[in-house]
């Protein structure tokens, strides 16, 4: 088991978003978090990857059986956690390829693995940025600034490609993408599937998982789990719609 | 440049004193009574066995200097100084006239090889292969330096070269020797001993600084830099500074300064003068970091510069780039007199403040000439308790007809106990000039630095991105190896600036 959440209660400015949420991902797992708006989704993202500002009440994180509630967002991305956002933020002036050597180091130095060296870097660049479809004008453009709603996510796994997390959390990644869009990043997540890797693909609509097949699906519901099944579920869900959990929930 | 990586590590490791350059190094020096009078400045003039007109002209400033009054337009608070209880003049205690580098102290060759100077020509000629982010090798690039220990000039590197290329470069009490023509042509006529305070009390007291002259078409064939630095205690240093580029030359001049820490408030008042002639072009590049105070803004130097260019004839071109990281207090302008019809001036600059300091900064360009532009390019960084004012003017007379400007004045702030003030001011005088001005003033974001730090980077490292990634405009201005200093620079001053 890789990820491991206890009982996990969250607040924000007092306002209770995450309400004994339980759930388990296993090594190598794709994991589809699914829920109506407002269910709490894109906070557990934030609390995983460590963002401030939210006041964890109760319950616990667990990674490789270790908590991980007293770990900075840098100390939780050393230990290999990504998250893809779902509104990536630009960074003016710096360059994507400046970002993703500075991001790469800075990891390995807390590794205390030793930093990649200038030519091995931009083959290792070149090499992943090649795969994804992603030009090298792309790579020197500052971070973000600019970009098309479809460029952004590409970026994020980009980034996420050269990264290698072991527990990568893809926040909404269909929102704002067309279709063409939409497979093109799809197939750079599958690309990235392996025993090693787990995820957590965090979605509103059934369509990203037609592309990025789940082995489990998760239902969650006023900030908390409230039904896991296989990928039939998602199904299920595009079909009834979430109205059932929420009122179970309620 | 290893040594400047060397500073970076040994600079991370102290803990107690932030400040970098920190250290005093232990040589004899010679200095004048303390407090400023007519024998003062007869002592300075007499040290330098100066000839009897430029003792001249340093009594008619002083006797000036008397009858004004220090501005206090700027937005910048500090103790009232007290001019008679410092130290117009310190040298250190060794022959003045060093033919070689051999000749030179080894204690201050030591000090230099602490900031990380490249004095010894050898390492210079041997030029360390440096590669751009994607393995370019990068073309070698070649400096001579000036180096100013307190107010004396110690060693000029690459004498000899430029001697064949017909370029003028050494100290400024050397010039007044052996160029006296050129040094009268030219010295206060672009700042006029009557300029301003600070100015006048440097064209009285003024020790030392660099003299540079390209002949007509030459190139310089190689950057020229000074560097400054503050050593004794209670010494005021006032440089003084002129480049000169003939019809159709072109140099580009870098000039860096030091200081180690001092307990008292330290005056550092300097004056810089460049001319261009048709079709010159000067470029001028500073980084700057002088002592900015403790944690409490207790010491630091107080930097009151006047710097002015003039575009003199047709067609020629000042650009001025600034990195300013240090310093208690930055009063320092520098403008351009776009006299010369279609001459160019250009003000690129980083301002950062962190602590207590107070940086009161920007430029003034003058469109006297037709058909002339100029451009100013200002990125303003507040962090702690500091206060950062970008201050400008841009004015086209009468007979301007066709000036264009474009301003953009940035400002970054850190935290929630600084501030950012933008002070602009526009006269156009005919009805052919476009001005344009654009700012804006952000906060560093928490969604920002949340980004960067998602992906594995401390909350410095991520400032220092963010803000690496704010100046960028003005860093690639900078002589190649003065942008990475700069960028460590940068990185360095806003140390301990987030939490």
């Amino acid at each position: 088991m890789l990820l491991e959440i206890k009982n996990l209660h969250v607040e924000v400015a007092d306002k209770k978003i995450l309400n004994g949420l339980n759930l388990t991902i296993e090594k190598g797992q794709v994991a589809a978090i699914m829920g109506p708006n407002g269910s709490g989704k894109s906070t557990f993202s934030y609390v995983l990857a460590g963002k401030d500002a939210y006041n964890i009440t109760e319950g616990d994180i667990l990674l490789d059986g270790e908590s991980i509630l007293e770990l900075a967002p840098d100390e939780r991305a050393a230990k290999g956690i990504f998250l893809a956002f779902q509104y990536p933020v630009e960074v003016p002036g710096v360059a994507t390829m400046t970002f993703l050597r500075t991001a790469l180091n800075a990891q390995r130095k807390l590794r205390g693995e030793g930093e990649y060296s200038t030519p091995d870097f931009i083959k290792l660049v070149r090499e992943t940025s090649a795969k994804l479809g992603v030009s090298q004008e792309h790579l020197r453009r500052a971070v973000n600034v600019g970009f098309s709603g479809g460029e952004k996510k590409r970026n994020e796994i980009l980034q996420m490609a050269i990264l290698q997390p072991r527990l990568a959390i893809l926040d909404e990644t269909d929102s704002g993408l067309d279709i063409d869009a939409l497979k093109i990043v799809s197939e750079g997540v599958n690309r990235l599937r392996s025993p090693e890797r787990s995820m957590i693909v965090i979605t509103h609509y059934q369509r990203l998982l037609n592309y990025i097949v789940p082995d489990v699906v998760h239902v969650m519901s006023k900030g908390r789990v409230v039904k896991s099944g296989g990928k039939e579920l998602a199904l299920e869900l595009e079909a009834k719609g979430y109205a059932q959990y929420t009122d179970e929930a309620a | 440049m290893p040594a400047v990586q060397e500073t970076v590590d040994r600079v991370r490791q102290i803990d107690v004193d932030q400040y970098k350059y920190g250290f005093v190094t232990d040589v004899e020096s010679e200095k004048a009574p303390i407090g400023l009078s007519e024998d003062t400045v007869r002592y300075i003039s007499a040290k330098k066995n100066e000839p009897a007109w430029m003792l001249e002209w340093r009594l008619e400033a002083f006797k000036r200097w008397l009858t004004m009054r220090e501005p206090t337009w700027a937005r910048v608070d500090y103790p009232k100084i007290d001019y008679q209880n410092a130290y117009y003049y310190s040298a250190p205690k060794k022959k003045p006239e060093l033919s070689s580098l051999d000749e030179v102290d080894p204690q201050i060759l030591e000090t230099y090889k602490k900031l990380g100077i490249p004095l010894r020509e050898q390492e210079m000629l041997a030029g360390v292969v440096r590669k751009d982010a994607d393995g370019n090798v990068l073309a070698e690039r070649r400096v001579a330096v000036d180096a100013v220990f307190d107010s004396v000039s110690v060693a000029t590197t690459f004498k000899e070269e430029l001697k064949r290329a017909g370029v003028i470069f050494m100290p400024m009490s050397e010039a007044i020797q052996q160029h006296p023509e050129l040094v009268r042509k030219y010295l206060g006529s672009v700042v006029p001993t009557t300029d301003n305070f600070f100015a006048t009390l440097n064209s009285a007291v003024f020790s030392d600084g660099s003299f540079v002259y390209v002949p007509p078409g030459v190139r310089c064939p190689m950057e020229l830099s000074t560097y400054f630095r503050i050593n004794e205690a209670n010494t005021g240093q006032f440089e003084r500074t002129l480049i000169i580029a003939d019809k159709g030359a072109y140099v580009s001049y870098l000039e860096g300064c030091t200081a180690p820490m001092r307990d008292e408030n330290q005056l550092h008042a300097a004056v810089v003068e460049l001319v261009t002639h048709d079709d010159a072009e000067i470029k001028y590049s500073t980084v700057q970091n002088w002592y900015p105070g403790d944690a409490d803004g207790k010491g630091g130097i107080f930097n009151f510069v006047t710097k002015r260019g003039d575009c003199r004839g047709k067609n020629s071109k000042i650009s001025w780039t600034q990195v300013e990281t240090g310093s208690a207090i930055t009063w320092k302008y520098p403008s351009c007199i776009l006299r010369g019809d279609g001459s160019r001036g250009e003000f690129y600059s980083i301002a950062i403040s962190n602590g207590m300091q107070q940086v009161d900064s920007g430029t003034k360009m003058i469109h006297l000439g037709k058909n002339t532009t100029s451009r100013i390019i200002s990125k303003g960084i507040s962090a702690g308790k500091s206060n950062n004012t970008y201050r400008g003017l841009v004015t086209a007379h009468r007979k301007a007809t066709g000036a264009r400007n474009f301003t953009n004045c940035d400002s970054l702030l850190i935290g929630d106990q600084c501030g950012a003030h933008t002070v602009p001011y526009i006269e156009a005088k005919n009805s052919s000039a476009v001005f344009e001005h654009e700012a804006s003033t952000s906060k560093i974001s928490e969604d920002m630095l949340f980004y960067c730090r998602s992906r594995g980077m401390s909350a410095e490292e991520a400032t220092a991105l963010v803000v690496n990634g704010f100046v960028k405009d003005v860093l690639q201005q900078l002589p190649m190896e003065f942008a990475v200093e700069a960028q460590n620079l940068i990185s360095i001053s806003l140390e301990g600036s987030v939490g």
